[in-house]
């Protein structure tokens, strides 16, 4: 392919870049940050998959098969200690205003500068040549693509390129803390374009060069030296797919780009939910085509093409030239997305924790601070950034060919996990301790550096090869690729287990026996007990004399007076701080300021300046725990307020709720009363009216007269029917009715109660059926309320049968049950009204009917006696075609 | 008062009934007597009477309804209406007049008050 077009096509994706990350910063200004997104956030943390991902993962697998998942299997379990361990790396990030994982750590261990510093060094050593592999990858895929046409310098134009970027966008502002609103739009971007690209060429090969998963693999099966790159093979080869997983785990939370992405540019908590399944899925994906674009190299393309170039060499092989370029441009995004983010970080790095440190500790130059430290701080962090791709790039040239290409990434993933067991015991283990910390970091990467890169550097005659043999001055067992005599391990492996061990028991070792300093004590009280300290208020522990017009031109110099201005007055009035009052400033403010000056300057560094206008009184350790302790029990009080007014809260929903059941139970007893009053005015109207009659007119004749005395008999007698229904009624519902339970048999006891009305019956003309069994049946219930039940049922049944028809009566015993029916032929009841029967008075409020002759609640009764025997009473029934009553008891109740 | 009124008693108990009816035609009404609000609506139209007793809770036809229509209705304008009823709540007293009712009687009731009422009434 012509080599212009290669060029201006990489050019031109350089210049989308450009304008995706001026747009997001467009958009911030506008107020919508673009990187305010779970889903943005989760591709950022793509930038995991580089070009050794892209190129490199095809090349292992060509070679040693399934191998190159272990990569991603590492991450993958990461990916379900986000919640535990990354959640909690970002409160305590957010907290401290911490700004590269230097400084993390640096912060958890009393805020100190040389352990910074060490950490620093580790990460530059370890992750130069790591940036200076993906240049190579640039390169190599331009060779690829232009048949070795391009003038050998096109790369370093590339990295110049992409030198102007990082500085634009990676320095946007002096507060490292702060967002990098368009880096991070554009690597997400970048990790949308690399995934597509390799699909795409997965897709082509998969689909067009073969005809399916199952084609190619059966064709890979069919050849002997493919068909074992379906196994893992080799010496202790699971311990050196597990080594891989251990080491890329640790790799996706603390590489310095993952720790820039995941922890310093994560606007919100939240959004861990959503990457938690959406990483490990984008990984999925972008390896599902690893294996076919492996085989199908192998199987296409001739025995000398590189294995790493599969995935470029097969479209160009097909002559496939869109597709070829977006490959190459897939990988250029994967390769300049993770040397942007790396570089950023390292650069905060060597700024706030190499350069600065030596300038603060200057004593001329501290006091001479002003306003233009804010201009050299900028451009200390843009010389880095050129001073590191510089160096990547003469790493590239001078000795990258040395090393393999997949050794570098792992010896650099091993480089950074050993600052795992300082992290992760860091927020988890309040003793351990600075010393420990540092001595295990040198410790641990002088073994790494002794046992994976000298290694190296012998076999390239750097150094004398006789040391791989021998071991160091003929001390066999100081041999770097066998050390202390362990061997049958591959250099990875060996270089890991000495590194780590000696690191972890250095680190725990020396925690266990130093004494603490109180600046450790609180920092180590800040990190475990983040979910405590969430606020940075309540843990302040700060005493001295500070002045404030110092406190505030300090701030000035470094982020602006204007700015300062502004955040000093919101925090003083947030914190009811007094700034009028004259003379020292409250420990709130120093403190503010303090971390304000972190996120810019590291937390190191800023204690530096802040030290310089205020005069800190010594807190001994004693003191330090009984301050801990007193805003333990503060915090403690806060919980325990907020626990007790959210019970009262409770408590007083609680009462509302029980007082407007009581205001409706009183609006029931009102209705109930009133109710009862009306029903009782109506018997007692003409028993007063007609015996008025009686007793003013002596004149009546006989026949009236005895007339109207029944009349007054009746009306009384209902009257006091009445009465006791309400009684009755009432003593059911409010339970003092006890059951007086007995055994009887029920089917006599129907008989008897049938019995009862024969008379009523034959006035009407009204027949009984009954549908009982032959037996006896044995119930235990209270006699005289089933009876009551039984009367009033029937009764009921009565006055709505007509002359001629029959009342069904039907007794059955199913399980322990005992179900009763009484049917009548009357003219049913409506359905509208069915829920209603059995409530008190439903009759008498319901004046549309024809009022039946009855007290109106005799079915609420039968209901409640029905109830309190643990049954239950149900009524159907159709219009004109009578209404039918069953109710269930338990045969024993 | 004329020699004979025409007295409408409507209400759903026999027994009130017994005792208006006799009630009523001692006090020299012609009396008629309706059991629910249909049977009144009836005798309304075909007798016109010049007084009605009328009970409020009734099947069918309620006596708010009854009064409504009496007092709506040119035929009947001179027609008095007095609600005989258990209804005591000052509520349900004042929607009986707010219909146009002449007089509001609550049960039970004296039987010499009744008469007096109705006579003052109708003079």
């Amino acid at each position: 392919m012509s080599s212009w077009i290669v060029i201006v096509c990489g050019l031109l994706y350089l210049v989308l870049l450009f304008a995706v990350a001026y747009f997001a910063e467009y958009k911030l200004k506008k107020g919508k940050s673009l990187i305010n997104n779970p889903y943005v956030y989760a591709l950022s943390l793509c930038v995991y998959c580089t070009a050794w991902t892209y190129y490199g993962s095809v090349g292992r697998a060509a070679t040693e098969g399934i191998d190159f998942l272990g990569i991603y299997i590492g991450p993958t379990l990461a990916a379900a200690l986000f919640f535990p361990v990354l959640s909690k790396i970002i409160q305590i990030t957010k907290a401290q205003r911490i700004n590269s994982i230097a400084d993390f750590i640096s912060t958890r261990y009393g805020k100190n500068i040389s352990i910074a510093s060490v950490i620093s060094v580790v990460c530059i050593i370890a992750v130069i040549p790591y940036i200076a592999l993906q240049i190579k990858a640039i390169a190599i895929s331009l060779n690829v693509l232009t048949a070795n046409t391009l003038a050998e310098n096109s790369v370093i134009y590339i990295t110049l390129v992409l030198a102007v970027f990082i500085v634009i966008f990676g320095t946007r502002s002096v507060d490292a803390s702060e967002k990098h609103e368009g880096m991070v739009a554009a690597v997400a971007f970048e990790s949308v374009v690399k995934l597509v690209a390799f699909v795409a060429a997965g897709i082509f090969v998969t689909y067009g060069a073969f005809n399916g998963f199952t084609d190619v693999f059966e064709q890979a099966a069919a050849k002997t030296d493919l068909r074992k790159l379906f196994t893992l093979n080799g010496e202790n080869v699971y311990m050196s797919w597990f080594t891989i997983i251990i080491l890329s785990m640790s790799a996706v939370l603390f590489l310095p780009r993952q720790f820039q992405v995941g922890v310093i540019e994560n606007v919100s908590e939240k959004h861990l939910k959503k990457a938690v399944w959406l990483f490990p899925l984008y990984l999925l994906f972008i390896n599902v085509f690893v294996l076919p674009i492996a085989f199908g190299g192998k199987l296409l393309l001739p025995a000398t093409t590189d294995a790493d170039t599969f995935v470029l060499a097969i479209p160009l092989f097909f002559k496939h030239d869109v597709l070829s370029l977006l490959v190459f441009i897939g990988g250029l995004s994967a390769a300049t997305s993770m040397i942007i983010v790396e570089t950023i970080a390292l650069s905060t790095m060597v700024s706030n924790n190499l350069v600065m440190p030596i300038l603060f500790s200057q004593h001329a130059f501290v006091s001479g601070v002003d306003q233009s430290i804010r201009k050299l701080i900028l451009y200390i962090r843009r010389f880095s950034i050129i001073l590191i791709l510089l160096i990547a790039l003469l790493f590239d040239v001078f000795i990258a060919q040395y090393f393999s290409l997949v050794s570098i990434g792992l010896i650099s993933f091993a480089g950074i996990a050993q600052l795992a067991p300082s992290i992760l015991g860091g927020i988890y283990w309040k003793s351990a301790s600075k010393t420990g910390a540092l001595v295990g970091i040198i410790i641990g990467f002088t073994v790494w550096f002794y046992t994976m890169i000298v290694p190296a550097l012998a076999n390239t005659q750097l150094i004398n090869a006789s040391i791989l043999i021998n071991g160091p001055f003929g001390i066999s067992w100081l041999n770097p690729t066998a050390l202390f005599g362990l061997k049958g391990f591959d250099s990875i492996t060996h270089g890991l287990i000495w590194s780590i061990l000696l690191n972890v028991a250095a680190f725990f070792w020396i925690s266990l026996y130093t004494k603490l300093s109180a600046q450790e004590v609180i920092q180590a009280e800040l990190f475990v007990d983040i979910s405590k300290y969430n606020v940075p208020e309540q843990s302040l522990i700060w005493r001295g004399t500070a002045y404030m017009p110092k406190l505030h031109k300090l701030l000035a110099n470094f982020i602006g007076q204007a700015r300062a201005q502004n955040l000093i007055n919101n925090y003083a009035n947030r914190h009811k701080i007094d700034l009028e009052k004259q003379g020292n400033a409250d420990p709130l403010m120093v403190n503010f300021v303090e971390r304000i000056l972190a996120g810019v300057i590291g937390s190191a560094s800023a204690r530096i300046m802040v030290s310089t206008v205020t005069k800190e009184e010594e807190i001994s350790l004693k003191e330090v725990f009984k301050m801990l302790h007193e805003s333990q029990q503060f915090i403690e009080l806060n919980k325990e307020l907020r626990k007790k007014s959210l019970e009262l809260t409770k408590a007083s929903e609680q009462l509302k709720e029980a007082y407007s059941q009581l205001k409706k139970m009183d609006e029931a007893k009102d209705e109930f009363l009133y109710t009862v009053t009306h029903e009782l005015r109506t018997p007692l109207t003409s028993i007063r009216s007609l015996s008025e009659i009686v007793h003013d007119n002596t004149d009546l004749d006989e026949e009236e007269r005895q007339k109207f005395l029944k009349a007054v008999v009746t009306e009384t007698e209902r009257l006091s029917h009445l009465i006791t229904q309400v009684l009755n009624l009432e003593k059911y519902e409010n339970g003092r009715q006890q059951l007086h339970l007995s055994s009887f048999d029920f089917v006599k006891f129907t008989e008897e109660t049938i019995a009862s009305f024969a008379i009523l019956a034959k006035e009407n003309g009204v027949d009984f059926k009954l549908n009982m069994p032959n037996s006896m049946l044995l119930i235990r219930a209270d006699k005289d309320l089933l009876q009551q039940v039984m009367v009033n049922l029937i009764g009921n049944a009565m006055k709505f049968t007509k002359t001629g028809d029959c009342i069904e009566v039907h007794v059955v015993e199913d399980t322990e049950q005992l179900e009763v029916t009484v049917s009548d032929t009357g003219k049913g009841i409506p359905l509208e009204w069915q829920p209603f029967i059995f409530d008190k008075f439903f009759q008498a409020k319901n004046q549309t009917t024809k009022k039946p002759l009855g007290t109106g609640l005799g079915l609420a009764i039968c209901k409640r006696i029905i109830e309190m025997h643990g049954g239950s009473i149900v009524v159907k029934s159709e219009p004109e075609k009578g209404a039918r009553f069953t109710f269930t008891i338990p045969t024993f109740a | 008062m004329g020699v004979t009124s025409k007295i409408l008693v409507v209400d759903d108990d026999p027994y009130i009934l017994m005792s208006l009816e006799f009630l009523m035609r001692k006090s020299g009404f012609e009396v008629m007597i309706a059991r629910n609000g249909t049977e009144a609506l009836q005798l309304l139209d075909s007798h016109n009477p010049s007084v009605v007793l009328l009970d409020i809770m009734m099947p069918d036809v309620d006596g708010y309804a009854i009064c409504k229509f009496i007092k709506s209705t040119e035929k009947h304008k001179l027609c008095k209406v007095v609600f005989l009823s258990a209804k005591s709540k000052e509520a349900d007293i004042q929607k009986g007049y707010d219909l146009g009712a002449d007089l509001y009687i609550t049960k039970p009731f004296a039987n010499k008050d009744l008469v007096n009422k109705i006579k003052t009434m109708i003079v």
